[in-house]
């Protein structure tokens, strides 16, 4: 052995792995790159004004989903507002209220097990039970109950990191001035923390926006606009098609990938905004969490 | 007047308590009420056609005519292909995935991981219609020409377009390397350090600590992410639609073939009586399976819970 100590030997297998490391590191990013960019190249021509407020018309010979943008902003609207307050009321009723014991772990398999159903499960049994059984047919309701259940686990979740992170100082102080435990838990508990919920919604919007296997159907597939309030109220029970519903569509049914690439561009925009205010928030939360 | 004190029973705020805690646990249970409703939904509705079709023909059939004039209900190269095409995405994005984790954790400099982590975390949010449509355009013709090539003069082979079983593999391989990436990560990094100290004092290279100590310390949370890309897989529906074809067919990689998913996005627009009952039990199948991953997956988290 003439080698020094200190001298490093060469290892083929070494430097294999660190190849392959890269390499795989490279393709992830890499794998994004070429999607956005190819859905932004076929896409972006498509977008203009007309695109976005307008709904197709055959006799004009447009093409428009405003339709299917004002769908999905029910949609949203509608599931975040059920689903947030249940997801936050489950959280902090396991947090705060429940003491470890069958009802809980019951409670935290059936959120376990709800995160793991595939969204065409969730399609599948909200078209049978909210569709038939509850007589609601293919409708912007219909979806958005099935889509409740959906997102619950996410918000459970979240909610519950977030109360977890909230000093057990704050909860004594509270209770030892003599709130009581609802009153605790309504004016220090749910303030300081709003940012994590808010996260946890964010991304469930997201989810939501990117929805299509569950709402094919539930909540089927027109693109009309309503032409007054009144009807806009209505159409919560009328059937409408979301931007993913549509974009499936148009790339299937319609062969019409023109369409399809212009819906892609405007899913991308809203992914990719929903993504950053949630990081947003997210990194808001973390200097707290280090207090 | 007397006064009553806080928290007495005979309090206003007292009855605020109680209405409040009532509330909350009925947010609380709603989770049981939700997987108790879809579980005896998927039965009631999935169990009838069993009887009615026979046990052995529906689900070892392998013909699938549910309009002919004398129906038949075979569903088992809808399983096999879901269950084909799932292990093979699996066996394609695990090790993409677990080694762009170690590069998130273990090789790159902080600058180049502040890179590759939010573009992980954006592939996990893309619609998967997006990856769909992008996979009808570039991977479809892709294949095509592939197929064209190999099956060049052959008149057996049924030409798919390129709509077919590689092309669905690959998209599902792709969309489960974010939840892969995203969880083996976070149990690598909580491999605590001296474990890496110790192998590297001992005079193991970096690769060696990271292939021999790093990776089998963080094995039940890799194992974790590997179930839980299986889920994903066995559950995506909407992408491999539009890239695997549409007729029920044994996975071979170049045909065209139906998932157990694939086949309730394109029949149950429009399947009635005894089809739509089939289709019902194509559902409970894949929710057989899915509550199968669920299991393994508590199994997993018990057992890395005991260790901690």
């Amino acid at each position: 052995m003439n080698d020094s100590l200190t001298a490093k030997r060469a290892r083929p297998a070494d430097a294999l792995a660190y190849g392959a490391i890269y390499l795989c590191a490279f393709f992830s990013v890499a794998l994004l790159a070429v999607l956005l960019g190819y859905v932004l190249v076929r896409g972006i021509g498509v977008i203009n004004w007309q695109f976005l407020t307008t709904v197709t018309s055959v006799l004009k010979g447009t093409v428009g989903i405003a339709g299917n943008l004002l769908n999905t902003l029910l949609i949203v609207l509608l599931t975040m507002l059920i689903a947030t307050p249940l997801g936050v009321g489950a959280a902090v009723y396991l947090n705060e209220y429940a003491r470890p014991g069958k009802l809980v772990s019951a409670i935290e398999f059936a959120t376990e097990t709800l995160s793991g159903i595939p969204s065409i499960i969730f399609g599948l049994f909200g078209s049978m039970f909210f569709g038939e059984t509850l007589g609601l047919g293919y409708s912007l309701l219909t979806g958005s109950l099935t889509l409740i259940l959906m997102v619950l686990p996410l918000l459970t979740r979240n909610t519950q990191e977030a109360l977890k992170t909230v000093p057990d100082s704050y909860r004594t102080g509270a209770l030892g001035l003599g709130a009581g435990k609802w009153h605790m838990i309504r004016t220090v508990l749910l303030p300081s923390a709003t940012p994590g919920i808010l996260t946890g919604a964010i991304l469930a919007i997201g989810r939501i926006v990117g929805e299509s296997a569950a709402l094919l159907f539930t909540a089927g597939s027109a693109k009309a606009l309503p032409k007054t309030f009144a009807k806009l109220l209505e159409k919560i029970f009328h059937s409408g098609g979301t931007l993913t519903i549509q974009l499936y569509l148009s790339a299937t049914a319609d062969g019409d990938f023109t369409t399809a690439f212009g819906i892609a561009v405007v899913l991308l925009v809203l992914v990719l905004c929903i993504n950053l205010t949630a990081k947003k928030l997210a990194s808001k939360l973390d200097p707290t969490r280090r207090k | 007047m007397k006064r009553v004190p806080e928290g007495h029973p005979g309090h206003k705020a007292f009855t605020a308590e109680a209405v409040a805690r009532a509330l909350l646990l009925i947010c609380a249970v709603a989770a049981i009420f939700a997987v108790c409703a879809i579980t005896f939904y998927m039965f009631a509705k999935g169990l009838p056609a069993l009887g009615k079709v026979g046990v052995t023909e529906l689900l070892f059939g392998t013909t699938w005519k549910p309009t002919a004039a004398e129906p038949q209900f075979g569903i088992a190269y809808i399983i096999l292909s879901s269950i084909v095409g799932t292990a093979f995405s699996v066996l394609l994005g695990v090790p993409v995935g677990l080694m762009t984790a170690v590069f998130l954790t273990e090789v790159s400099a902080k600058r180049m991981a502040a890179v590759v982590q939010p573009a992980v975390e954006l592939l996990a949010a893309i619609p998967s219609v997006i990856y769909g449509l992008v996979g009808m355009m570039v991977l479809n013709p892709a294949m095509y020409k592939l197929e064209k090539l190999i099956f060049a003069g052959s008149s057996t082979h049924q030409f798919t377009g390129g709509a077919n079983v590689l092309s669905a593999v690959i998209v599902l391989a792709i969309m489960i390397l974010p939840t892969v990436i995203s969880v083996s990560a976070s149990s690598l990094r909580a491999v605590p350090d001296a474990m890496r100290a110790a192998s590297l004092a001992l005079g193991a290279s970096k690769m060696q600590t990271v292939f021999r100590v790093t990776i089998p310390a963080a094995r039940s949370g890799i194992l974790t992410g590997v179930v839980l890309g299986i889920g994903r897989a066995l559950g995506e529906a909407m992408a491999i639609n539009m890239v695997a074809g549409g007729s029920v067919n044994l996975p071979l990689p170049f045909n065209s073939v139906r998932f157990l998913t694939t086949q309730l996005v394109s029949e149950m627009s429009y399947a009635e009586g005894t089809h739509r009952q089939v289709l019902f039990t194509v559902g409970l199948v894949l929710y057989l399976f899915i509550l199968a991953v669920n299991l393994v997956l508590l199994k997993l988290r018990k057992k890395g819970a005991e260790k901690e």
